[in-house]
């Protein structure tokens, strides 16, 4: 009996000891597993199908638009799903993690255009060479280079781009006693920044009560300084953004339209400049197609067809993501084929129509779909062939690894704090100050 | 230990009822006996080592390890997109934070945000668990509903917090314009923003607090408070020598919990400007030493200098703590 208590207690023992073994090693497996799910090269499982995974952030919109199930039907032996993070912020670090433990890692991998730099300098290794699977030519060369190591190994593909337009709002133009007419506005402002903020002081002198010009000294930044070619690195890799004058000019500019009171003292993105959207507190803000979905979901009904689509001062991008592919996936090839895929003309055109993500590919600019884009918000305006235009235009920008980094701190450390009372120059010096820490390693 | 195996059961003598059995046998039986008494002792001695080292483990695996691997980080110059290429700085990372302006604008922030959402939430609390201490009718319900706020997540209530705070579009700017005050850039300015951020902590801990203090409070015997109205004490009199004196432990409890809380103030913080993230404001003004060492770390992705932050922290804490044991102990001795 006594006995029998004893191996009772022993296997109890054992048993604690085992499961929380078989616990710790579960954990280890499932966190190497997001490429060992295939069953393709294992021992049975789903039916012999390939899994692939795909690991995004916000709205790719790949499965809304259908393609997963396109794929699936055109190749019948392979299963396709996906898991999204919200937001970048929260998906990028970890992402960064699984790659240098390599493992965690998703079969496809998406990267912001705020985080490719970083991607081809430290990761690239790890990450597969996509010129073989993707057609150089199909994609704006800018958008192409962006991925693509010294060393000439291109580790995205791209997805969407996001040429910048300035969209307007038609009522508030007439108010102020400007043209409507979107060829005349574009003439206004065309060739240079400091024309649109002229443009903003007319528009200030008759301006309908209670709005601004433009809405957020965040947006005018990021528009001027997405149109240079050179920003916050040179094309060694050296931090410039201190010394380079077109920054300077740029955040002068903007400071200058913060102090004029011709923006509104908004951060975007945050739930009080969607209520500035949604009261149609402003007249411009500089956008890329994405914002005009956005526009759209913060707008009341009233506002539909009152905005239009002008050309930007200069062209330039916002925006915009890659997919990679992580070598460790036990599918590499089969997730390069399905990326490559994904990616091209035909599909760029669908997603466009679907999820208003611009083709990052000139081919698809033919297409239909993107020739005949109306936006509800727009009205008749031919947003596909206004964007297309600013894609091609768009300058070979240089990036870095912290880019984002930069451009949070002059925006958010930065000109903000010019609608807040601060001057200029103070503003300036916070910037730089937080910028320099950050950078700091 | 009453029951030992060799003791319990007496081997049985030889020439018993039962026939003798060979002395081989005997001797084998003995040598049996004896090893599963071995084993009995050990197992008595190591089985609770193996049923405490689930707990051991997980501690090695998620607490010993990652705190030396820090310390370890906190001496070299590594990125987080390359941890395993460090090299080595030496006290670097440390030095450094002497001349940190955003560590101590970090600190000061965490000291003052930590002091404006503590002193209100205890004195709160106290107030609720002597007025809960009455008696009341649906005093459960009381006590169900102080206990909300602490079980609703830090995100939902931030976010609507945010709300409630908007510069233009905000309940509270509207009441305080409605009752002629000027409207307050709650974000922005720097003690709006602390006290709007002290706010969701009161908001979310005077509840939890006030609970402690009411268990505490009702186990005070009746009859203190008896006497002391028979000797003509009014409540307030009641109150101030009887009911915090007996609390004295309590109260120290919760200080002591509520600053260790208050300097690892993160969330609230975090989601009160979600766009800025961990900057804490534009000039930093509500940037606590929590969110300062999760920016370096995970959005500027520096894990040497993130890991020397977090073991500075870790050793105002323990000051922190040793300045609590004294006063404590102080008060031990003069009560």
């Amino acid at each position: 009996m006594r006995a029998r208590i004893r191996t009772a207690r022993k296997a109890m023992v054992v048993a604690a000891v085992a499961s929380l073994g078989a616990g710790l090693l579960a954990g280890c497996a499932d966190d190497g597993g997001g490429d060992g799910s295939s069953s393709g090269g294992g021992s049975g499982g789903s039916g012999g199908k390939t899994k692939i995974t795909l690991g995004l952030f916000g709205t790719f919109g790949f499965e809304e638009a259908g393609l997963y199930k396109e794929y699936e039907k055109l190749h019948p032996d392979v299963d396709i799903q996906q898991t999204v993070v919200e937001r970048n912020e929260n998906y990028y670090p970890t992402l960064v993690n699984h790659l240098t433990t390599n493992s965690g890692l998703q079969d496809i991998q998406g990267v912001e255009v705020g985080n490719i730099a970083e991607i081809v300098k430290t990761q690239s290794a790890k990450l597969l060479d996509l010129s073989k699977y993707g057609k150089k030519g199909d994609y704006l060369e800018w958008k192409w280079q962006q991925a693509t190591t010294e060393d000439g190994q291109t580790v995205g593909l791209g997805t969407d781009v996001g040429p910048m337009a300035i969209c307007y709002r038609k009522d508030l133009f007439e108010k102020a006693g400007l043209p409507t007419d979107r060829e005349e506005v574009g003439k206004l402002w065309a060739g240079d920044w400091n024309k649109l903020v002229k443009v903003g002081e007319d528009y200030k002198k008759k301006a309908p009560e209670g709005t601004t010009f433009l809405d957020s000294p965040g947006g005018l930044l990021q528009a001027i300084l997405s149109s240079e070619k050179d920003r916050f690195y040179d094309s060694s890799g050296k931090v410039i953004y201190k010394s380079n004058p077109a920054v300077k000019a740029a955040f002068d500019l903007t400071a200058k339209a913060a102090e004029d009171g011709l923006i509104g003292n908004q951060t975007q993105f945050q739930p009080a400049w969607d209520t500035t959207i949604a009261n149609s507190k402003f007249a411009a803000m500089s956008c890329p197609p994405w914002m005009l979905g956005y526009i759209k979901g913060k707008s009341k009904p009233e506002a539909k067809g009152k905005w239009d689509v002008a050309a930007s001062p200069k062209s330039g991008n916002w925006g915009g993501s890659f997919l990679t592919v992580p070598k460790s996936g036990k599918n590499a090839e089969e997730a390069a084929k399905l990326a490559a895929w994904l990616t091209a003309p035909e599909q760029q055109a669908k997603l466009f129509a679907v999820q208003g993500s611009f083709p990052s590919t000139p081919a698809a600019y033919e297409s239909d779909a993107v020739k005949s884009a109306k936006n509800e918000m727009t009205g008749d305006a031919p947003i596909g062939t206004i964007f297309a235009a600013a894609a091609k235009s768009s300058p070979v920008q240089t990036i870095g690894p912290k880019d984002q980094i930069i451009q949070q701190g002059l925006t958010d450390n930065g000109v903000i704090l010019v609608t807040q009372g601060k001057s200029p120059k103070e503003a300036w010096d916070t910037a730089v100050k937080t910028i320099d820490n950050n950078l700091d390693q | 230990m009453a029951t030992r195996h060799d003791t319990a059961a007496p081997p049985v003598k030889e020439g018993g009822a039962a026939p003798g059995r060979p002395p081989a046998d005997a001797e084998a039986a003995r040598k049996k006996r004896a090893r599963l008494s071995r084993r009995w002792q050990r197992d008595m001695r190591w089985s609770p080592y193996a049923f405490v080292s689930p707990f051991f483990l997980l501690f090695l695996a998620f607490g010993l390890f990652p705190l030396l691997y820090t310390g370890w980080a906190s001496l070299h110059q590594v990125e987080l997109t390359a941890p395993t290429d460090m090299s080595w700085v030496g006290l670097r990372n440390y030095t450094r934070i002497f001349d940190d302006d955003f560590f101590w604008n970090a600190a000061k922030n965490t000291l003052t945000i930590g002091i404006i959402s503590t002193v209100p939430q205890l004195l709160m609390a106290m107030g609720l668990a002597h007025i809960l201490n009455y008696k009341l009718r649906g005093s459960t319900f009381y006590r169900v509903v102080m206990l909300a706020p602490y079980a609703t997540s830090i995100a939902a209530a931030s976010l609507v917090f945010v709300l409630l705070f908007g510069r233009d579009y905000g309940m509270i700017n509207w009441a305080l314009n409605a009752v002629g005050i000027d409207h307050v850039d709650w974000q922005n300015d720097k003690w709006p923003s602390q006290i709007a951020v002290s706010t969701i902590i009161i908001w979310r801990w005077t509840g939890y607090n006030a609970l402690i203090y009411l268990a505490a409070m009702q186990a005070i015997p009746q009859d203190l408070y008896e006497s002391a109205a028979l000797d003509g004490a009014s409540r307030w009199r009641q109150f101030l020598h009887v009911t915090l004196p007996s609390l004295r432990p309590t109260i120290l409890f919760t200080v002591v919990v509520s600053t260790i809380g208050a300097s690892q103030v993160f969330g609230e913080p975090l989601l009160f400007d979600a766009n800025k993230g961990a900057s804490g404001g534009s000039q930093h003004q509500f940037q606590t030493l929590g969110l300062y060492l999760y920016e370096q770390g995970w959005i500027n992705q520096h894990l040497g200098r993130a890991s020397a932050i977090a073991w500075t922290m870790f050793l105002i804490l323990i000051v922190i703590g040793i300045v609590n044991y004294v006063i404590s102990r102080r008060l031990r001795a003069s009560s």
